[in-house]
């Protein structure tokens, strides 16, 4: 088993990128969560679903993709 | 992204696109139409001859705006992404079944709530229909629905929907070569400039705020996040004022401009857009955006709402605008007729098997 849980959001529609991310939250809390995404408005829904839930998170960006890591 | 990264920015968002829908209305649009969606594919498809309903025939700047804003503003921010291959074919369809109960109720989910502001009660009764069938794709999100991942596609791919739709206004306006109305809906319109320019500002809001319809309703069930319907709220406040301003509020079911009383048939009508665009990600409004923004599957729905608007007019599945009885003619009820009640039922069932038939299959790897 990896050290974290990896979602991958990737081309899915809205809301679904937030539905994977917050599924994973409630299977996995305390784990670290490892998000990877491409579209810039589903960063953006990510990151403030993860601001409501005060959750701290770190951002890449990595060639078009963007990664964003937490603790759930 | 930053310029509407939290809810009051979304509301002026929402309320500078209601100050441009007002200023259409006054320029020419029909006043409670100003800029519908769905009316304005509908009467694009009648420009271009796809239907031959005479009232609604008008190639409408507005659509090319709200696509080639979104277009221009993502690759100035560098949002713009090619992708494709998310269920393309169901999307289409479901573009199709979203015109098809659009037209039936008479305007997408942007007209609905336009009408709303004007006291429009009909349209107070279809929003019970559109929340229901939000509430219903929802129910399916949660249950694991999903239409399946897009991938990144050639660069071009994206843009053949943008560029195509600015060389079809280039030509209507060139050659006069499209059908326009000489009468009803279709022949009010604001001049083709200040149409254009302001679609082109909307889209570039709504591709910023991520407006949408939809998902406004769908995100308050989902995870209780007041954004999106903050941006409609808006909208509504401004044409609310706006209406009350010019004296355009009537609190009424009848003698609404363009609407009928036909209760069940206007909820079943928004119980299908509402329960489509939640499936396809995103109001009619929504879809154009995407599609701006380089997604061919939602360029794909647009294809199925201009060729259900078709299909709506060409068959007779368009709810008919109720009318008051004049000297020499009788009064009008409206709303579908059989045709139209049978596909609205049709489109349901067909709404529920996709819903049904398309779960989501994802590794999530560990």
């Amino acid at each position: 088993m990896a050290e974290f849980i990896e979602v991958d959001v990737r081309g899915l529609s809205c809301p679904e990128p937030v539905l994977l991310v917050m599924d994973a939250m409630d299977e996995h809390p305390g784990e670290t969560i490892h998000v990877i995404g491409d579209e810039a408005h589903t960063r953006t829904n990510i990151e403030k679903t993860l601001k409501y839930q005060k959750k701290d998170f770190q951002t890449e960006q990595k060639n078009g993709c963007f990664e964003i890591t937490f603790q759930a | 992204m930053k310029l509407f990264n939290n809810t009051w920015k979304l509301a002026i968002a929402g309320a500078i696109v209601g100050v441009l829908a007002a200023l259409l209305a006054f320029f020419g649009n029909p006043a409670n139409m100003a800029i519908c969606v769905a009316c304005f594919i509908r009467d694009t498809a009648g420009a271009l001859s796809l239907h031959s309903a005479a009232p609604v025939q008008y190639f409408r700047p507005e659509i090319v705006g709200f696509v080639v804003g979104a277009f221009l503003i993502s690759l100035i921010t560098k949002e713009y992404k090619a992708t494709a291959g998310s269920a393309p074919m169901i999307r289409f369809l479901l573009g199709m079944i979203m015109m098809i109960g659009a037209l039936v109720f008479l305007g997408c989910p942007l007209r609905m709530v336009l009408r709303m502001s004007a006291g429009d009660l009909n349209a107070y009764v279809a929003l019970i229909g559109f929340a229901g069938g939000v509430a219903t794709g929802t129910l399916f999100l949660k249950k694991g629905f999903s239409l399946g991942r897009a991938y990144e596609t050639k660069k071009a791919n994206g843009m053949v929907l943008p560029i195509a739709l600015i060389i079809l206004l280039i030509i209507g306006v060139a050659t006069g070569a499209y059908a326009a109305s000489t009468e009803g809906p279709g022949s009010m319109h604001a001049p083709i400039a200040i149409s254009l320019i302001v679609a082109l500002i909307i889209g570039v809001i709504a591709q910023m705020s991520r407006m949408c319809f939809a998902g406004s309703i769908r995100d308050v069930i989902l995870m209780k996040n007041f954004d999106l319907i903050s941006i409609i709220g808006a909208l509504f406040v401004v044409m609310l004022i706006y209406n009350i301003a010019t004296g355009n509020f009537h609190l009424s079911f009848s003698g609404q401009p363009i609407a009928h009383s036909q209760h069940l048939w206007n909820i079943l009508g928004m119980y299908v857009v509402g329960f489509g665009a939640v499936l396809a990600g995103g109001c009619p409004l929504r879809q154009l955006i995407l599609a701006g923004q380089g997604s061919s599957d939602s360029a794909v729905t647009f294809l199925g709402m201009l060729l259900g608007a078709a299909f709506a007019h060409n068959f007779g599945l368009a709810g008919a605008a109720a009318k008051a009885a004049t000297e020499t003619e009788a009064a009008v009820a409206g709303g579908p007729a059989t045709a139209g009640k049978v596909a609205v039922i049709a489109c349901i069932i067909v709404l529920f098997i996709i819903a049904v038939t398309n779960k989501r299959n994802l590794k999530r790897g560990q």
